[in-house]
This record gives C-alpha cells, structure tokens and sequence, in this order.
C-alpha cells in the first residue's frame, strides 16, 4: 500500500516536472528565435548600420552590399494588394454566411474552408503558374494596355489573397458569431431594416475585431514564402508596378540559401532578412492578438 | 417613397455582391482541384508513385517520387512524434494544473497564438542556425527538430481547445477520489478528450507534410529513400518545386501529378480526422 502510494507520488512528480520543463522550453521559444536570428545576423549589423540595410538598394553580396529596400519593397506590395482583394470579398462573404444564409450553408463551408486552409502552398503556387500567370499575362496585363509575362507582383498578390481568404474568414465568421443576438433584435425592433442593423450595428461593434482580422491576415501573407515565390518572378528591378516581377523578402531567404555558405556576409545578411520578418510579423501579430483580446472582452 | 426605394435597392445590391463573393470562393477552391486534376492525371501513373527516380528522371525519363513521398513521411511521422511528447504535457498541464490561474493561462495562450503566426521560413532560417551551430548536416533529424518547432503551438493550441470544454466538474471528482493530478491528467482527461486530441494530432501532422519552406535548408534532398535520420531525405513538396523548375514537358507533368498526390494526402488526413472525431467524440461527457 505505502510502495503504491509512493510509486505514485513519485510519478507525480516526474509528469509535474516534465510538463513544466516543456512549458518553459515553449514560453522562450519566440525569446530564443529572435536572439538566434539576432545573433547570426549580427556579423552584418557590425559593419553596416540597420538604415543602410534598409534604406538601400544596392544589392550585390560580391561587392558586400546589402540593401533590402527593393525586397522589402516588393513584400509591402505583395501583401497590401493581396489584402485589398481579399480583405473586402472576406467580410461581405462573412457578413453573408452568418446574417442571410441558412444554418445548413453556413455548414457547407466550413468544411471548404478548411480545405482551403489545408492545401499546401506549393500547390497553391503550381496553381498560380497554370491559371494565375496565364491570366495576368494574357487578359489583365493587356487590358491595361501593359506587356508583362505574368510572373508578377500581381499575380503574387492573386495568389496569396486565395491563400489568406480562409483564414480571414474563419476569424471574421467568428467574430460575427460573437455578437450578441439582443443587440440587433433591438435594433430591429425600432425598425431598422436588416441591412441597416448590419451596416449602423455589427459593423460598428465588429469593427475592432474586422481590423485584428485583417491585421491578422497581413502578418500571414508577409511570411508566405513557396507559393509567392513561384509566381513573382524573383527579379530585382528598379522599375516598380504592379506588372513588374517583384522579389519579396521569404523569396529572397528560400532562393539564396545554396550559395550563402561560403559568404559569411552573405549568410548574415539573409538571416538578418529572416529577423526582420520575425520582427514584422510578431508585431502584427501582438497588436492583433491584443486587439481581439480586448474585443472579445468587451463584448461579453 | 423614393428614399426607401433606394435604400432597398442597396439592400439587395449588397446581397448580390456578398453572395457573389462567397460564390468566388467556392468556385475557387473547385477551380484548384479541378486545374490540378486536369493536368496532373494523365501523367499520373502507379509506376510514379511505387518508384524512385531512375537515371535521367528530371529530364523526363523512368522513374518515380517515391523518395520524395516516404521522406515526407518519415519527417512528418518524426516531427509530430517530438511534438506531441512535448505539446500533450503541456496542454494537459495548463488545463489541470493552471486551470485556477487564468491571467497565466491566458498569457501562455497569448504566446502559443504569436509563435503559431510566425512564417515557416523563419522556423527554417532558425533551424539552419540551430543545425550548424550543434554541427549537424541537412539530415532528416535536422528537418524533424525544425518543424516540430512549426507544429508545437498548432498542436498545443488545437489540444487545448478540446481541453478546455471538458467541464471542471471532472476534474474535481477525480481529485476527490483520491487520484492525483497527473492521474487526473492522463486517465481522465486524456481519454476523455482522445478524439479532440487525435484530431489535433493529424491536423498538425498535415501541416506538417504540405510546409516546404521550413525544410528547404534543413532536409536536404536525394535520389534515395533514407534508411537513418543522420541521412538527407528528399519532401514531397520541394519535389513538386524541382520539377517544376525544369524547363522539360513531362517533367513539368509530373510535378503536376506529385501535386496530385500530396493534395490527395492531405485531404485524406483532413477527411479521417472529421470522420473519426465525429465517431468516437458520440461516447464523452458533456458539460
């Protein structure tokens, strides 16, 4: 009895002391990543300031230089145009699923949804060279009147906006799922019409939530490396435009990695491309994330 | 009169266009499958899938990607394996043993949800980082190491979800009884969660087998199936990306084809997992 007892409190101690080892080793991952990346970055950061770096365009690890202003050029064009399609579709596809549509539609797309968040990303880039591509060099390039090949920043963006749509909308049907029912039964009572509650009343109480969404939707489509990277081109031009190949920062991390090894400079300086999207993302993130905290919290 | 008219009319202008814009995404999840369909089943062959690549394979000979197919196993079987040993305890441990101290709980939530946004390229830039720093080589035990990183906070977090429906009550009559708190843990709420957390497991094991840009440095890549993890091993993903790369027709087909397949795995791995959460969650508890 007493051998049991003590077998047990002893394998007690041994899940207590494994659960919190693992806790911790999680809680100072993020601290571990961004002082890793710091530090093997730090070779570059010693020799050329952060604004060199960063407001520069010179780049040519040969000579020893590193500007990233055109990749980090190309990113902020890929991911706010990526955004601005499939921001608005996101939000009236939302306000359709959980306001006019039946119950039973609504089920029909969840599981959509997560197929689409399922498939991977280099399928969503083999998708985007025979369909995307094609289009923007065949239909939208010319009806611009611009002669581009398709590999092109926005072609990128099409095909990121299709890759951030369901993870945007899950979290915008969430939210609208949050909001109380008696909030629009007493607007409706006063006689406003459906679509007025939608617009003067969720809108309104949603809206925190609607900006950590996309905020959210941003962060994700700046770190999208494969399938961007298979329909942007991968060009550092310093003509800029929507049809021009661009080449955002994941890209320029995932392409080079073979040949920065015998450069330590160069090996550097990709690894401090890496700590600047840590750095951006983690901090769209947190302002996200505090956001719906707060959101969430004010609702209820 | 008029005013009302208009107002109507925008009502039913915005409908059309919410409703075309669910439609959109419809349609464009079955314009993927379909254009991935159609131009990778022609070439799509068993000989592809039950081979290695032979001699001259990327550049359009015999062979297959059965390397690339059994390496992202192995790696995603491994990462997921690591991951779990990590990500149960914890799960379980925030749960049950901080169930009382919510600012904690929600403060470790907080950094679970920022570690999940940050992009798999990073995990592989870190990973490379880790990989030469301890002296290891592109080896399918750096690539297992470097996604485990990428899944703890999906699974944590999915486990957790599950965790935290099951009702307090429970764990105060298990407490009662005399069972102590790891007890607790694993006879009680571990069974009584099992097909949330199986769920969690397989959702983190596809993210694991479609994500190529945290293994690109890591993994390496090889004509072989590897028969020890110190060994570079080639991932259905980056298989796709090489082929596609060659300027080649049939080569370009079969990364077509391999796309096939890996959307075919994952889609099996999501359908299983709905499947057998729908079975087996029928017979708990519910608060």
């Amino acid at each position: 009895m007493k051998i049991t007892l003590i077998s047990r409190n002893s394998k007690d101690k041994f899940h207590f002391t494994w659960m919190t080892i693992c806790l911790i080793i999680i809680l100072f991952l993020p601290l571990l990543l961004g002082i890793g990346l710091y530090l093997k970055s730090k070779l570059l950061l010693d020799s050329t300031s952060v604004f060199d770096i960063l407001f520069s365009k010179e780049w040519s690890p040969i000579e020893g230089k590193f500007g990233m202003l055109p990749f980090i050029n190309s990113s902020l064009w890929v991911t706010i145009i990526a955004i601005l399609i499939a921001g608005p579709i996101c939000l009236f596809s939302a306000i359709h699923l959980t306001q006019y549509a039946k119950k039973s539609f609504l089920n029909f797309m969840h599981p959509i949804i997560d197929i689409l968040s399922g498939i991977p990303s280099v399928v969503y880039g083999v998708w985007g060279i025979l369909i995307i591509v094609p289009l923007v060099s065949k239909y939208i390039g010319p009806f611009f009147g611009k002669e581009t090949t398709g590999y092109s920043i926005l072609s990128g963006s099409i095909v990121l906006a299709v890759m951030i749509t369901p993870f945007i909308l899950n979290i915008l049907i969430d939210i609208f799922q949050t909001i109380p029912k008696e909030l629009q039964e007493a607007s409706l009572s006063l006689g406003a019409t459906k679509w007025q509650t939608i617009k003067k009343v969720i809108l309104k109480k949603a809206l925190p939530g609607i900006i950590s969404a996309i905020t959210l939707g941003i962060s994700r489509a700046f770190g999208e490396t494969m399938a961007v990277m298979m329909v942007v081109g991968n060009v550092t031009k310093l003509k800029y435009g929507v049809f021009q190949p661009g080449y955002p920062l994941p890209a320029l991390i995932a392409n080079n990695y073979g040949e920065m090894m015998s450069i330590p400079m160069y090996d550097s300086a990709l690894m401090f491309a890496a700590f600047i999207l840590f750095a951006i993302v983690l901090l769209f993130n947190f302002a996200s994330r505090l956001l719906i905290i707060k959101y969430e919290r004010e609702i209820k | 009169m008029r005013h009302l008219k208009i107002k109507q009319f925008e009502e039913s202008f915005f409908r059309v266009i919410m409703f075309l814009s669910t439609l959109l995404i419809v349609l464009t999840l079955f314009l993927i499958i379909f254009t991935i369909l159609y131009k990778g089943l022609p070439s799509l062959s068993w000989e592809m899938i039950s081979q290695v690549p032979k001699g001259g394979f990327y550049f359009g000979k015999e062979g297959g990607i059965l390397n690339a197919i059994i390496g992202s196993l192995y790696l995603s079987f491994g990462a997921t394996i690591i991951a779990m040993i990590i990500s149960l305890p914890v799960a379980l441990f925030i749960n049950i043993h901080l169930v009382k101290r919510k600012k904690l709980v929600n403060a470790i939530r907080f950094i679970l949800d920022l570690l999940w946004g940050v992009p798999s390229i990073v995990y592989g830039a870190f990973g490379f980082a880790v990989m030469i720093y301890f002296g290891l080589r592109t080896s399918l035990l750096a690539g297992m190491i470097t996604l485990t990183f990428l899944i703890i906070p999906i699974m944590i977090r999915s486990m957790d979800e599950v965790l935290k429906t099951i009702p307090i009550g429970l764990m105060e009559a298990s407490l009662s009884l005399g069972s102590t708190r790891s007890e607790t843990a694993y006879k009680i709420f571990f069974k009584q969660s099992l097909p949330g957390i199986i769920t969690a497991i397989l959702l983190s094991f596809g993210r694991a087998i479609g994500d190529a840009a945290s293994v690109l440095f890591t993994t390496g890549y090889t004509d072989n199936i590897p028969t020890s993890i110190s060994q570079p091993a080639a991932t259905l993903p980056l298989s796709i990306f090489f082929q596609l790369t060659s300027p080649i027709p049939e080569v370009q087909n079969r990364a077509y084809a391999s796309a096939i397949v890996l959307t075919f795995i994952i889609l099996l791995i999501s359908i299983s997992s709905r499947f057998l959460f729908n079975k087996f969650n029928k017979h708990n508890i519910k608060s």
